[in-house]
């Protein structure tokens, strides 16, 4: 028989393993007996950290990638998919989560950004790529890039939904409008979400006191022409376009506290959730994991939601967004 | 003609759209849903479980009963499908990683599971199968299980490195990989063939 040929890391493969994910509850870790809580209480997934968000907002400084020995031990305590977190733009943290043979990487902006210009090139990995976005531009410039799965940035270790509705709303609401555009507006609005690849070609242009104005055939982003980032761009609209949502899966992030808040994202269209702080930061982490796990797979029936949230105890505290001195999901645009 | 798709986590709404497709190329008329509650699975005429992670989708469907309504119409013969997460569950034997989640499974099928047989997210692919009675079939694997043994009824449909990766026992149809994730409806259409 002749030898089957395999191929790793296709687009099939990428976005596929996030679909494997769809209706599930993803909690971030920091030990090893963290996981093991979240996969008995039927996480789809762990994310690694060496802090969950509320503290890396607390303690400040630069948030880097996690130890790769915290890493490795989640990983062998577990048997579902682990995922960990590399800064923005940082081709070598991403590297080597990937030789650590984890399952996802997030290019997180719960993370302090390695690259004030360009996300990361995700097409040049095997492994899969989860990034943030607040609305439908970032969203298409991630899955050009290669990203297989979104999730909302809402404002992660607050404790408090508003940034992640805020977000989930924007993406639905442009993604009605788009449904009624033709190909030429679509094409303007391509060209339109294109332009935060031009950050660092218009930063020399003007050092050079060149004029800003940019041909078409001109390399803008890693081995790509601004031509070949507006065709592409303009794609993955068409695709949005026709299948009237994200082509890939989108979950929700960055504030999700309660099952109730689980729920709710669930309703607005999310095809999973992230939960960071909210279940480790809460008096009671097992009865919080199982009972976001519950919510989210009964977000429409109103009774179970009020009877998994029953006596639950002590939510984590929450912050008020207006409060905070870093708004990370102003990071990586 | 009713086809539930088990609806409690995974790649649900993939097995909702290529299973219509199915029907519409065999002519069928029927209605195919997507169920996360045990009273909308009664009176159907298959059931697919789909990929997701079989820990998650285990601990919810024994929650409430589907998984004993699954059962019994296992025992009436109905075709069931389970696709990677879901030939997990359908499996009579786990392997060590069944045993330590202690994921309890509809034991209908006799095999052996391993779970994660090739390997992390990092060593998932796509490969050119035959595929037993539909032929040449593009097989995704996604942190996939493999069949380490089956019993004398269990017929092999595909398999791939030695290793079994599709098997049917008459009414049951288990598959390592993801026939779903593809535009092809010619597995899904087999599994209609069976009602």
């Amino acid at each position: 028989m002749e030898m089957e040929k395999l191929r790793f890391g296709t687009e099939l493969v990428k976005r596929g393993f996030a679909k494997m994910q769809k209706g599930g509850v993803i909690m971030d870790v920091t030990t090893a007996d963290q996981a093991v809580i979240a996969e008995e209480a039927g996480a789809v997934a762990v994310m690694a950290l060496h802090k969950v968000p509320a503290d890396i907002r607390a303690s400040g400084g630069v948030a880097r990638m996690a130890d790769p020995r915290i890493i490795n031990e989640i990983m062998d305590a577990v048997t579902i998919p682990v995922m960990a977190k590399v800064r923005i733009g940082h081709y070598s943290e991403a590297r080597a989560l990937e030789a650590l043979g984890v399952d996802m990487i997030d290019e997180s902006e719960v993370l302090t950004p390695a690259d004030p210009f360009y996300h990361i090139d995700k097409r040049k990995f095997t492994v899969p790529f989860v990034c943030g976005a607040r609305s439908l531009g970032e969203a298409v410039r991630r899955i050009w890039e290669g990203c297989a799965m979104i999730r909302t940035k809402g404002e992660a270790g607050t404790g408090n939904v508003v940034e992640a509705v805020r977000h989930m709303r924007m993406m639905n609401f442009a993604i009605d409008k788009i449904k009624e555009m033709d190909d030429e507006r679509l094409y303007s609005l391509a060209e339109v979400y294109s332009k935060a690849y031009l950050r660092l070609p218009e930063k020399i242009k003007s050092e050079f006191g060149e004029d800003i104005a940019f041909s078409k055939e001109e390399i803008v982003f890693e081995e790509y022409t601004l031509g070949e980032v507006v065709e592409g761009i303009f794609e993955v609209l068409k695709e949005v376009r026709e299948l009237g949502r994200l082509p890939v899966v989108n979950f929700a992030a960055g504030g999700v506290a309660t099952p109730a808040d689980a729920a709710f994202m669930m309703m607005l269209g999310a095809d999973g959730v992230f939960v960071g702080s909210g279940i480790f930061k809460s008096s009671n982490p097992e009865a919080y994991a199982r009972a976001i796990v519950q919510a989210v797979e009964h977000y429409d029936e109103p009774e179970v939601v009020a009877e998994v949230s029953r006596g639950l105890g002590e939510p984590m505290k929450g912050l008020d967004v207006s409060d905070l001195e870093i708004q990370m999901q102003e990071r990586g645009v | 003609m009713k086809i539930s798709i088990i609806g409690v986590q995974g790649d649900v709404e993939e097995h909702v759209l290529i299973t219509r497709k199915a029907m519409e190329k065999l002519g069928l008329d029927g209605k195919v849903i997507a169920t996360r509650k045990l009273d909308q699975l009664f009176g159907s005429d298959g059931v697919i479980i789909p990929g997701g992670e079989s820990t998650t989708i285990s601990k919810l469907i024994w929650k409430d009963g589907m998984a004993e309504e699954i059962i019994r119409m296992a025992e009436e013969e109905k075709p069931i499908m389970g696709t990677c997460a879901g030939m997990i569950l359908l499996a009579k034997h786990g392997d060590e990683q069944v045993e330590k989640t202690k994921t309890r499974l509809l034991k209908l099928l006799d095999v052996k599971i391993r779970r994660n047989a090739f390997g992390r997210q990092r060593e998932s692919f796509e490969v050119e199968l035959d595929v037993k009675g539909i032929g040449r079939f593009n097989a995704i694997f996604i942190r996939a299980p493999a069949i380490e043994w089956a019993g004398d009824d269990v017929e092999v449909l595909a398999r791939f490195e030695e290793k079994i990766v599709g098997v049917r026992q008459k009414n049951l149809i288990g598959l390592a990989f993801h026939p779903e994730l593809t535009g092809d409806t010619r597995i899904h259409e087999f599994f209609l063939s069976l009602i």
